[in-house]
């Protein structure tokens, strides 16, 4: 073999792995990824159902019902929109109401079948896909408690 | 007093680096031995003055000096000594420093250490060092002084963040320091190479070391951010594809395949271009690395501030030292001579086929960690790319990446025997097709992947001790030349079988782990029972303990199985006032290589708990997998070879000249 096609059959074998590698990214896009959406996107937009989500926001005061084994209904507003969210399991420690919150998970009839649900780590820090809801519908107020720093 | 004498200490560090970053460049073009020389004055000066800095910053912290805004921000006079010291790294200004204190150690270790190096590569490597290390010392001084005096000190500080006050998480950051900023030596000396426009094997031989140095460290930093998470975050897992994880696990990548590429080159004089190449890519992913999680980028635990002048300036020293490094690479690289030749059967194929599919993977992680950021700076649309996606693309490579690497060592050099290379893991692959067989009765057939996955991991771990038994002839020759031989064996064949058994340990833990693990998530009344997976537990009853800064509540619950009494296990939930926070503490209760892992919930005003319930097959394995692989590195670092260095080029005239 001369040193012309050994460097072919490199550069072929290269281009065979990175073929493989973007075929199984772009599939996996597809498939595996999921969009945030405000309580006023999904309002706005028809998405259809069992499309997966995550849906940030603040729990919606006087939202919360807690049932029996660990189900809990809460709503999720962003001041304009609300979006009713199911869960069975446990909630995070600082999930409270009146705080930021993000659930995902697949929409049925109008109601998000969440399987995870995130609140924020401590007092200071707010998940930025909610400040970023709460800008978007004019609920946000730079230097408010609860900003971020 | 103290803070100021740190700040001018690092202003001192700044000043000797910018005359190491010129005069030994000067010196190697004019020849000029007594420039040259001084790099390795100012590399270990740097070293002192940045070690002064650290410990001035050091003694701020343990002296809770709440007059320093860092201090005030992240300690508490209450706190016990171990993460007053810890929360010194617990935030950026401090991590920084940490960061540069690491990288002058290791400038310092080249000056002290590379004394059989030849002058003006030595001087060089020295130079570009200090370049990093300049760009560093100004981002700290300019945007992110640690030493900062508040102009009132106020009487008590706010308290490190909670979770990060937990003896895992103290000794993470330095162990992924040392392994991003030990990357820097490889791209030092990339770029030297560069510049001198000559490179050979004992250039290889000298970056090894380093290299996989750092690699040890990334490798155990990696494992230990991972086992933090899984016990912290209180939900079981341990890898969450996070983007702070996936800039980890790239430099990682990247630096595991340089250190297979450095084997080719050292061995064979061949993949020189490659090697180059590499090495500046390995540490320019710490870089980016460094960018996503310091600049604010991302909201996760690590990212402690959002000041976007310190964005802009990482991003900058990112833009500089990446497209500087390539730059010179795509203007020299011809320059460099073309290296031997090999078949596309040989231990050379097979270490190129390793990059491949390691660098492909590595590419994979990049896209799916930086896609949803570029997504969102273009369209505004916003994106989640979790586990689904990475187990899709990533997992395909890696499995085929696994399947081969037990041939890797058993073929030959130049030309090997694809045949008989198969022949001699008659054993290996035996071993993993019962192992499928076995793992599929056990789970009752549920599904074949896992099964499959197990066979792997079996096949891999066989294939490691065939290598051994090949390399010492045992089974074929007398107990006494199989001794002498396995004494004679280099450190680093031992390192290789040693690194690859742990890899597959690893993968078998995170398949069983994750595919046969049960969970149960309950409220539970007191003095109730719960079972999983053959255990049982009793809620006992709920108390409270106090710390030095927090106050728990302890749960506690009686482990029994078939009626006998194995254990207590006690997760607790603790409050830290200061910054009104609750960290969960899960129990974890080790059954052979699996774990008990029980956290808690909500508690109702009866008394009523909700729990969460895990039990993890074979889990420690994806740790001590890790650690394992880390004594193959550090069996491999122990090599006589490595240790002595290269002959001097004198002594060898094996360096070749730029065509």
């Amino acid at each position: 073999m001369t040193r012309k096609q050994r460097r072919l059959i490199l550069i072929g074998s290269s281009l065979g792995v990175l073929a493989v590698a973007v075929a199984l990214v772009l599939s996996a896009m597809r498939s595996s990824i999921v969009f945030f959406q405000s309580p006023s996107d999904v309002a706005e937009h028809q998405l259809a159902p069992g499309t997966r989500i995550r849906v940030g926001g603040l729990v919606k005061p006087g939202s919360v019902e807690r049932g029996d084994d660990l189900r809990i209904q809460f709503a999720v507003t962003d001041g304009k929109h609300d979006i009713p969210v199911r869960y069975q399991g446990i909630v995070p420690d600082l999930f409270r109401e009146g705080q930021g919150v993000v659930a995902e998970g697949k929409l049925e009839s109008g109601t998000l079948v969440a399987d995870t649900v995130l609140a924020k780590h401590d007092e200071r820090y707010m998940p930025k896909e909610v400040v970023d809801a709460l800008k978007k519908s004019g609920r946000w107020q730079e230097g408010a408690a609860g900003a971020p720093k | 007093m103290i803070p100021e004498l740190g700040h001018y200490a690092l202003v001192l560090a700044l000043a000797l680096g910018l005359v190491q970053s010129i005069a030994p460049v000067i010196g190697a073009r004019r020849n000029d031995a007594a420039l040259m020389a001084l790099a390795n004055s100012t590399a270990l000066m740097q070293f002192a003055f940045v070690a002064l800095s650290f410990a001035a910053l050091v003694t701020c912290y343990v002296t809770s000096d709440f007059s320093v805004a860092t201090v005030f921000e992240n300690s508490h006079s209450r706190m016990p000594l171990v993460y007053k010291i810890t929360s010194v790294w617990g935030n950026h200004e401090g991590s920084m420093l940490l960061w540069v204190l690491i990288l002058s150690v290791f400038g310092a270790g080249v000056a002290a250490f590379g004394r059989n190096l030849p002058a003006t590569l030595k001087a060089l490597v020295l130079a570009v060092q200090s370049w990093i290390a300049c760009a560093f010392y100004l981002f700290i001084l300019l945007t992110s002084n640690p030493f900062l005096r508040l102009p009132n000190a106020p009487f008590e500080g706010r308290d490190l963040n909670p979770i990060l006050q937990d003896p895992g998480l103290a000794i993470h950051p330095p162990l992924l320091y040392l392994g991003y900023v030990g990357f820097s030596i490889a791209f030092s000396f990339a770029v030297a190479a560069l510049i001198e426009g000559r490179i050979d094997a004992a250039w290889a031989r000298w970056v090894r070391p380093w290299t996989l140095a750092a690699w040890m460290f990334l490798t155990l930093g990696i494992a230990m951010g991972s086992y933090w998470a899984y016990y912290t975050l209180g939900w079981g897992g341990f890898w969450f594809w996070d983007p702070v994880e996936n800039a980890s696990l790239m430099p990682w990548l990247a630096g595991t395949a340089l250190l297979h590429s450095a084997v080719v080159m050292e061995k064979r004089n061949a993949l020189k271009i490659w090697t180059i190449l590499l090495a500046i890519l390995t540490f320019s992913l710490s870089l980016v690395g460094t960018f996503l999680v310091r600049s604010g980028v991302l909201t996760s635990v690590h990212s402690f501030a959002n000041d976007p002048r310190r964005g802009i300036f990482i991003l900058a020293i990112l833009v500089l030292f990446i497209g500087g490094g390539l730059t010179l690479f795509a203007w020299r690289a011809s320059a460099l001579k073309q290296g031997g030749l090999f078949a596309p059967i040989s231990r050379e194929g097979a270490l190129v086929f390793n990059n491949l599919f390691l660098t492909t993977a590595c590419l994979t992680v990049l896209v799916g960690t930086l896609y949803p950021l570029a997504l969102e700076s273009l369209t505004g649309e916003k994106i989640t790319v979790g586990g689904p996606f990475f187990n899709l693309t990533f997992g395909p490579l890696f499995i085929a990446l696994m399947s081969v690497v037990p041939f890797g060592p058993l073929l030959a050099w130049k030309r090997g025997d694809l045949l008989a290379a198969a022949q001699r893991l008659m054993a290996a692959f035996g071993g993993g097709v019962l192992a499928v067989a076995l793992a599929y009765a056990i789970e009752g057939g549920q599904s074949l992947l896992a099964p499959f996955g197990v066979g792997l991991a079996v096949y891999v771990m066989i294939g490691a001790l065939v290598d051994l038994a090949e390399r010492t002839g045992l089974f074929r020759l007398p107990l006494a030349a199989v001794r002498a031989r396995a004494l004679g064996l280099p450190r680093s064949a031992w390192g290789t079988a040693v690194a690859h058994f742990g890899i597959a340990l690893s993968m078998l833990g995170i398949i069983c782990a994750g595919t046969w693990g049960t969970e149960l998530i309950v409220a539970v009344k007191p003095s109730q029972t719960v079972s999983l997976s053959g255990y049982d537990l009793t809620f006992d009853g709920l108390m409270q303990r106090r710390g030095p800064n927090y106050s728990s509540e302890v749960a506690n619950f009686t482990v029994r199985k078939g009626g006998a009494l194995i254990g207590v296990m006690q997760p607790s939930k603790r409050n830290f006032a200061t910054r009104a926070m609750t960290t969960n503490e899960a129990a974890l209760m080790m059954r052979g290589a699996g774990q008990l892992y029980l956290s808690l919930g909500d508690t109702k005003e009866d008394g009523t708990t909700a729990i969460r319930l895990y039990y993890k097959p074979m889990v420690m394995l994806i740790w001590f997998g890790a650690v394992v692989m880390m004594l193959g590195g550090a069996l491999s670092l122990s090599d006589r070879r490595l240790r002595i260095g290269a002959p001097r080029p004198a002594a060898k005239p094996a360096l070749q000249p730029a065509e």
